[in-house]
């Protein structure tokens, strides 16, 4: 965008490095050799190997790998939670601190506020994000509540905006996550394994609002799940990650078309994909575990 | 109804305690010079009440002054406390010590300083109710989930945004019950204030009763102050159960 900001010397560097967005208009994320590493000394562990990935404007890429590989640190990278030790972020055509996106994010706890209606839980985020947030005090009774009340609707959570969140069930709370992270219309969506503590019924109920959710906004989505049916019922691109320090190992597109139903993914092309992600995976398990 | 039954048989205990004192001291013929009957204070209690209100009133204008500045500056320095390391190391072990004083030894100081009467004992207030203030507060704020802290930040929220939006509405259940604590002893230092240096307040109304051995005078002012004391007490547990009821439903569901 503003090449001319983009002046000092580390950030010529970086420009260097970096393909600024003006020249791939359609990539939404780039890591370049980006890793991770938490404390210091021989204490010090590398969260996430050498990364380098391209997102493209609109795509949904499910991240799967064993656990602690770190498939989350990098969803805590985009969302600018966590600093890389080495290499660059780029969000949106600028430095991830920039801010350039707006960021919906959801994690596997439903974390909300115990204090809040589920209408006020879901309406936090427009009190914190710009645009919404100067308009906060204004449209809060009016705009900002029916917006807020379709969205439930949207996810089949219509009579239970005043309900505090004890009242609910897991599902109904994450439901209730997914319309929080959704409310300010993000243009980058972080999902780290959300349906993780669901049950089996519960959590494919949610994958289809999930998809139609995303088929009705179409944001970007990064998501980090576990379930390989899941990482292939809703990206349109798998990466599958080695185990810690993580790095990316394999990166397929997902070859069949949206809506997807539940039917599919008992379909022989479905099942052989998954297949072949578990043998990527199975292998790297430690001795034991696998199958 | 268990409910029913349950205020039924507390109030009959309470006032069955009162029927056996009465007449262990008429059985026994106890002085009322040493033990009044509890029928003679509450009769000192209505018949002297004219007088006692006025003192009565400056006791709970000073409790209810030094309470509310203690509540406001233990907030503050909770919130400060809970969230800086710096302040928490440098903070804290000051008012550890400060606490550790009897307060009966500073109120000569405050005299000194500002004379005697209403200001001691607000001074006295309000020393007393800001140690449990910042305890609980600082508590509150330290271990508020970084899960929930994690959901703002990711939006890109100051560290004023999540104070105000996660840290301090977390921390409300701990302030309530700090307040109960505070509110008590808030009324203890500002009566003990008021014995050692003022004219005026429930507490020089004990001194002048033992001064005069008017025992059922002193009596009665002791039922006064329980009294008051379980009002105020009864104040604030209702404020906390109608403000911080989500944190206890929330138990009460789970449990």
């Amino acid at each position: 965008m503003n090449n001319a900001a983009r002046s000092g010397p580390k950030l010529v560097v970086e420009a260097d490095r970096v393909p600024v967005s003006s020249e791939q208009p359609g990539k939404v994320i780039e890591l370049e050799a980006v890793s991770v590493r938490y404390g210091a000394g021989r204490s010090a562990t590398t969260a996430l190997g050498e990364t380098t990935l391209d997102v493209r404007k609109g795509e949904f890429i499910s991240f799967v790998g064993p656990s602690g590989c770190g498939k989350s640190t990098i969803l805590r990278l985009v969302s600018g939670l966590v600093r890389p030790t080495s290499g660059v972020v780029v969000v949106g055509g600028r430095e991830v601190a920039a801010k350039t996106l707006r960021v919906g994010m959801a994690f596997q706890n439903a974390s909300m506020m115990p204090w809040l209606t589920v209408e006020r839980n879901v309406m936090l985020p427009l009190k914190i994000v710009q645009p919404f947030r100067s308009e906060y005090r204004r449209k809060r009774k009016t705009e900002f509540r029916d917006r807020v009340r379709s969205l439930l609707a949207q996810v089949g959570l219509d009579g239970f905006a005043n309900h505090f969140p004890w009242q609910l069930s897991g599902g109904m709370l994450q439901r209730a996550n997914l319309c929080r992270a959704l409310v300010h219309d993000p243009q980058l969506l972080l999902l780290d394994e959300p349906f993780g503590a669901l049950d089996q019924f519960t959590r494919e109920e949610l994958w289809g609002t999930l998809q139609a959710l995303w088929l009705d906004r179409r944001p970007t989505v990064l998501l980090v799940t576990h379930d390989l049916r899941e990482a292939a019922y809703l990206g349109s691109r798998i990466c599958v990650m080695s185990p810690r320090p993580g790095k990316i190992i394999d990166d397929t597109p997902v070859p069949f078309s949206y809506p997807r139903t539940l039917a599919m993914t008992y379909e022989p092309d479905f099942v052989a994909l998954g297949r072949r992600m578990r043998e990527l995976i199975a292998p790297l398990q430690p001795a034991g575990a696998g199958v | 109804m268990a409910r029913f039954t349950r205020v039924l048989s507390a109030t009959a205990v309470i006032f069955g305690f009162f029927a056996i004192w009465e007449l262990l001291c008429r059985l026994l013929h106890v002085s009322d010079l040493v033990l009044p009957l509890p029928s003679q204070v509450l009769v000192t209690l209505v018949t002297r009440f004219p007088d006692l209100w006025p003192h009565l009133a400056q006791t709970i204008t000073s409790t209810l002054t030094g309470f509310a500045l203690g509540v406001v500056a233990g907030v503050v320095t909770g919130v400060m406390i809970g969230s800086s390391r710096l302040a928490y190391d440098t903070m804290y072990p000051l008012l550890i010590g400060f606490s550790s004083v009897p307060k009966v030894a500073i109120i000569p100081i405050f005299v000194i300083w500002f004379g005697a009467g209403t200001f001691p004992a607000v001074l006295t207030a309000l020393s007393l109710s800001i140690f449990p203030v910042v305890v609980n507060v600082a508590t509150g704020i330290s271990t508020s989930e970084p899960e929930l802290e994690d959901v703002l930040r990711s939006l890109g929220a100051s560290r004023g945004d999540i104070l105000w939006n996660v840290a301090l509405p977390r921390t409300l259940p701990y302030l309530f019950a700090s307040l109960k604590v505070a509110i008590t002893v808030a009324f203890i230092g500002s009566i003990t204030s008021e014995t050692i240096a003022s004219n005026y307040g429930i507490g020089t109304v004990m001194m002048v009763a033992s001064a005069n051995f008017d025992v059922a005078l002193l009596f009665a002012g002791l039922a006064l102050i329980s009294i008051t004391g379980i009002a105020l007490y009864g104040l604030f547990s209702f404020a906390e159960a109608r403000l911080t009821g989500w944190a206890t439903r929330q138990s009460a569901v789970a449990a």
